[in-house]
């Protein structure tokens, strides 16, 4: 090894002389299936429990082992943890992709990269930090079949040098990572992440100017998924029957949930399950077993993406149509068709507003956080028995299957409530029941469980035309006043939707809205907009559809109002299209990104400031 | 003169209830159809063995034959869901409540066509439900278009023949595991009946394939499901008896050699030898049997193949015993340690 190759030259453009603490992000360029993951996770934790805010994502190739994949890290004193477009800190670890990764960098970036991809070369305004990552391996992983796994762990060490990062915390994640079932494994790994460190530290010159530094910002939070907080939520919510098909980005919903209710939900005596989850054959019978189970009363649910939905839509017909209570979590993926499975976004807003043939309409709850996640997923099983419908819960990639620094998730207090169910009792007193009549004027009809005993239970459930007693009919009275009805129990449910939640700024003449995750890159973009440009702006966050009446109001009080989502058709204007008189459609102006990485702000600023000066 | 009148006391059975209370609405389904045939034996069994009605669940896809649970049963729940989407149905429900006697009557459209795939899978996990398919070779609904299940150079109504081979639903069951596969006739009432009931107490799921022609599209001379085909082709493999578990085991069995099948309710199916050797637990002799009546043209009616070992799906879960559906909030919401223990781990 040259001396020159691990003396770096000051970069001759982009100072080093300020020093850049808790504003940076970290770029990692490995190859899908080479274990790269622990060490991602064990850097994230290390800044997470140094108290800095902090955020991680996975950019994965739809492959098993080969393909080029990144994590990013972004740390940020102010709390933002959407995706940052521009890196700060790469680590090149992937000879595939390692040129263009650093082809990429802003000016003044750091690059710490394998010595043999001869990195320095490229570009002179750059911080380059050559590592000799197999003479470093060898020494602290004898058994060469681990080494492929145990090197990125070096990294660490070396990251951690130069960021600051304190050593005892790697250590702490590394305990995390493993537990204490797998001590053995995590020393191995602690001896390769000191090994980097050490060799950093008698060797690399810091020339640039990022480093991390103990803040008290996350105290007492977690690290959780979305797809891990949905699974909680559904767990706490009680849910009985869970019917699914794999498929990315929603698997690991279902896996983590199988993973929980072995833990907490088998009875202490018998060890009987209190659940049962059951991989279907596909989604037709995924969606039919959990429609069904929602029939007969289950607390019922599903977990799919984009392709799965389009499969689930003839069922999700019939379950507006008989009525029938069921949570359906759409992780939702790039494209139509296959698409790219693992990129994000907010591609199936339109399909499942109105998903089925005929006049259908679903509600939708949009989260944005594990908190969300683990909120609406219990409120969406309260929402499909009182409503007695399929809900969706509409998550994507980037919050389902990354992690999020999330508060710890409050005990829900109010018990559960099963919505209009007779009993037998119940029966007993009326006599007899009509189940698709609208008694309390809420459009909610009563309904009966089978299995209850009693003479005046039984009622037949069809897709086919109905009247109010569930008789079959083709009558064009029955089916416009049983189709009324439902219109109006759809009314009904914009009263009892989670609620957006707004800030209204009084000089801003503009409003942003956007749902689920675009919030990160939005509230950013709001700071840059003031910052940068001195545009002030409003703020609503949807968390449901049907809107409810907020949103006119919002839309009324600012002269333009932009639209943030993550597809290409703008489909979340699109539903604010159907409802709105014309005067309320102009104002609205549509910011999209649909290439399947998490929004940043700095697309959204962009685009408004464009469409502004226009 | 005067006469003292005594009201003729009402038929009940041991549950104390009438036929009526078994019975469904009118049919529609047209006079003469096989599947109305069908919806009586499903009365009769239910009312005889007096299991109570609200513990039923009834389960259809679309066609004809999925439209006839709407004529039995009326004090059971019952789901006429999405073509050949039944199993689905069926199974999500008896997830829900394990409790619940499970009926499923689906068509050979429903199932050999558009839903052969669910059909598969249900016998894969052996849903605990009686599947009967109304085997008539042709879909009604759509006027009279053929199904998988017809036979090669069976004719439509126009004369044009079927070239493709049929499915044999019996069949395909036995290959993918099934526990109790049964052929009937929508005209063998006694053979019906026994078949119906020992389902009923067979734990599992029972797939009974019966033919039941279809009077407006299927019953002419070019047809293998007309009813005359089926009369002079059926070939019943043994005499069926059962037995209910309540009562006497040695009443009302003739004469002859007699295999005994001890159901999972305590019931008993007795099957009485007929021409030809059957032993209706071996499961390649069934194949064989269908491969050779296929062959000659033969209806083979009967006990093809019962198994009373195999635990069913719900078993093979582990559920607790109470429905599912309505545990109650202290067992199926995790307690407060559990969320702040689950928390603690993710710091």
């Amino acid at each position: 090894m040259s001396t020159l190759e691990v003396s770096p030259l000051a970069p001759s453009s982009g100072a080093s002389g300020q020093p850049k603490t808790n504003d940076f992000s970290i770029q990692v360029g490995t190859v899908n299936g080479s274990g790269s993951q622990t060490a991602n996770t064990v850097l994230l934790r290390t800044i997470f429990q140094m108290g800095i805010p902090v955020s991680g994502k996975n950019m994965f190739p739809s492959n098993i082992a080969g393909l080029p994949t990144w994590f990013t890290i972004r740390a940020s004193q102010q709390g933002y943890i959407g995706r940052r477009k521009e890196i700060d800190f790469l680590v090149a670890m992937n000879p595939e992709t390692a040129r263009e990764d650093v082809m990429n960098l802003q000016p003044g970036a750091a690059v710490v990269y394998d010595e043999p991809l001869q990195l320095r070369a490229l570009r002179d305004d750059l911080h380059f930090y050559p590592v000799p990552f197999d003479k470093l391996v060898a020494p602290v992983c004898p058994d060469a079949k681990l080494r492929k796994l145990v090197r990125n762990m070096i990294y660490d060490g070396v990251v951690a040098w130069l960021l600051s990062l304190e050593m005892a915390e790697v250590r702490n994640a590394l305990v995390k990572q493993f537990g204490k079932r797998k001590a053995k494994a995590a020393e191995l790994n602690w001896g390769a992440a000191q090994a980097g460190y050490d060799w950093a530290a008698q060797t690399l010159t810091k020339t640039d100017p990022y480093r991390a530094e103990r803040m008290n910002a996350t105290t007492g939070k977690v690290i959780i998924d979305g797809n891990a907080a949905c699974a909680l939520g559904a767990m706490f919510a009680g849910v009985t029957v869970v019917t699914w098909y794999p498929i990315t980005p929603s698997s690991s919903l279902v896996e983590s949930l199988i993973g929980y209710a072995k833990r907490y939900r088998h009875d202490p005596e018998t060890g009987k399950a209190t659940y049962a989850i059951v991989q279907a054959e596909d989604e037709l019978a995924s969606i039919g077993m959990a429609l069904s189970a929602g029939w007969a009363g289950a607390r019922s649910m599903t977990a799919t993406a984009g392709p799965g939905i389009s499969l689930m839509s003839e069922f999700i017909g019939l379950g507006y149509y008989a009525e029938l209570p069921v949570v359906i979590f759409d992780i939702e993926r790039v494209g139509p068709s296959t698409g790219l499975p693992t990129r994000t976004a907010q591609g199936d807003i339109l399909t499942n507003a109105i998903l089925s043939h005929g006049d259908t309409r679903h509600p939708m709850f949009f989260p944005c956080s594990p908190e969300e996640c683990f909120s609406m997923s219990m409120e969406a099983f309260e929402f499909a028995e009182q409503f007695q419908t399929p809900v969706f819960v509409m998550s994507d990639l980037d919050l389902g299957m990354n992690s999020w620094m999330a508060d710890p998730f409050p005990y829900p207090e109010k018990p559960i409530r099963r919505g209009k169910v007779l009993s037998a009792e119940d029966l007993e007193k009326l006599g007899s029941f009509a189940r698709y009549k609208d008694v309390d004027g809420d459009g909610i009809g009563y309904r009966t469980l089978p299995g209850t005993k009693h003479q005046a239970a039984a009622y037949f459930t069809r897709g086919s035309g109905h009247n109010e007693k569930a008789q079959y009919t083709e009558r064009e009275d029955d089916y416009i006043h049983n189709m009324e009805r439902l219109a109006h129990k759809f009314e009904t449910m914009r009263s009892h939707v989670p609620a957006p939640l707004v800030r209204i700024n009084d000089r801003a003449k503009i409003g942003f809205v956007a749902v689920g995750t675009s919030d990160y890159a939005v509230r950013e973009s709001c700071d840059q907009l003031r910052q940068e440009y001195d545009i002030e702006t409003s703020y609503m966050r949807l968390r449901a559809y049907p809107f409810t009446p907020e949103l006119k109001d919002f839309i009324q009080r600012h002269e333009r109002i932009y639209v943030v989502e993550q597809n290409r058709d703008a489909q979340l204007l699109s539903l604010m299209r159907l409802e709105y008189e014309p005067e309320l459609i102009a104002k609205l102006r549509s910011v999209r990104y649909f290439g399947g990485m998490p929004l940043d702000a700095r697309t959204v600023t962009d685009e408004v400031v464009r469409q502004e000066r226009k | 003169m005067s006469t003292t009148i005594t009201p003729a006391s009402k038929k009940v059975n041991r549950i104390g209830l009438e036929v009526l209370n078994y019975k469904g609405s009118k049919t529609t389904l047209c006079a003469g159809c096989g599947h109305n045939a069908i919806s009586e034996r499903i009365v009769e069994c239910f009312y005889e063995l007096g299991i109570e009605p609200w513990s039923v669940a009834k389960f259809s896809g679309i066609g004809c034959s999925s439209k006839s649970p709407a004529y039995f049963l009326g004090q059971s729940h019952g789901f006429n869901s999405v073509h050949g989407r039944m199993p689905a149905v069926a199974t999500g429900a008896m997830l829900a409540n394990r409790t619940l006697l499970g009926l499923g009557v689906t068509g050979d459209g429903d199932t050999a066509s558009i839903g052969l795939g669910q059909f598969m899978h249900m016998v894969r996990r052996n849903v605990p439900l009686i599947y009967v398919i109304e085997n008539n070779g042709v879909y009604g609904l759509t006027k009279g278009q053929f199904s998988a299940t017809a036979d090669v150079g069976s004719t439509l109504k126009t004369g044009a023949p079927n070239q493709l081979p049929p499915f044999d639903c019996c069949a395909l069951a036995l290959q993918w595991g099934a526990t109790f596969v049964a052929r009937s006739f929508s005209g063998d009432k006694k053979q019906l009946q026994s078949l119906l009931k020992a389902a009923i107490a067979h734990n599992g799921l029972t797939v009974i394939d019966v033919i039941s022609p279809c009077v407006t599209f299927n019953d002419h001379d070019g047809s293998t499901k007309s009813y005359s085909y089926v009369k002079d082709h059926e070939e019943a493999l043994h005499e069926l008896d059962f037995v209910p578990f309540f009562e006497d085991i040695s009443v009302e069995i003739k004469e002859g050699e007699v295999r005994d099948v001890a159901l999972h309710d305590g019931s008993h199916l007795k099957i009485r030898k007929l021409a030809r050797e059957y032993d209706p637990t071996d499961r390649m002799a069934a194949l064989n049997a269908l491969e050779q009546a296929e062959a000659k043209g033969e209806v083979l009616t009967g006990v093809l193949y019962v198994n009373t070992t195999r635990p069913n799906f719900i078993d093979v879960l582990n559920l607790v015993d109470q429905p599912l559906a309505t545990l109650p909030e202290s067992v199926v919401r995790p307690t407060r340690a559990a969320l702040n223990e689950i928390m603690e781990e993710l710091r």
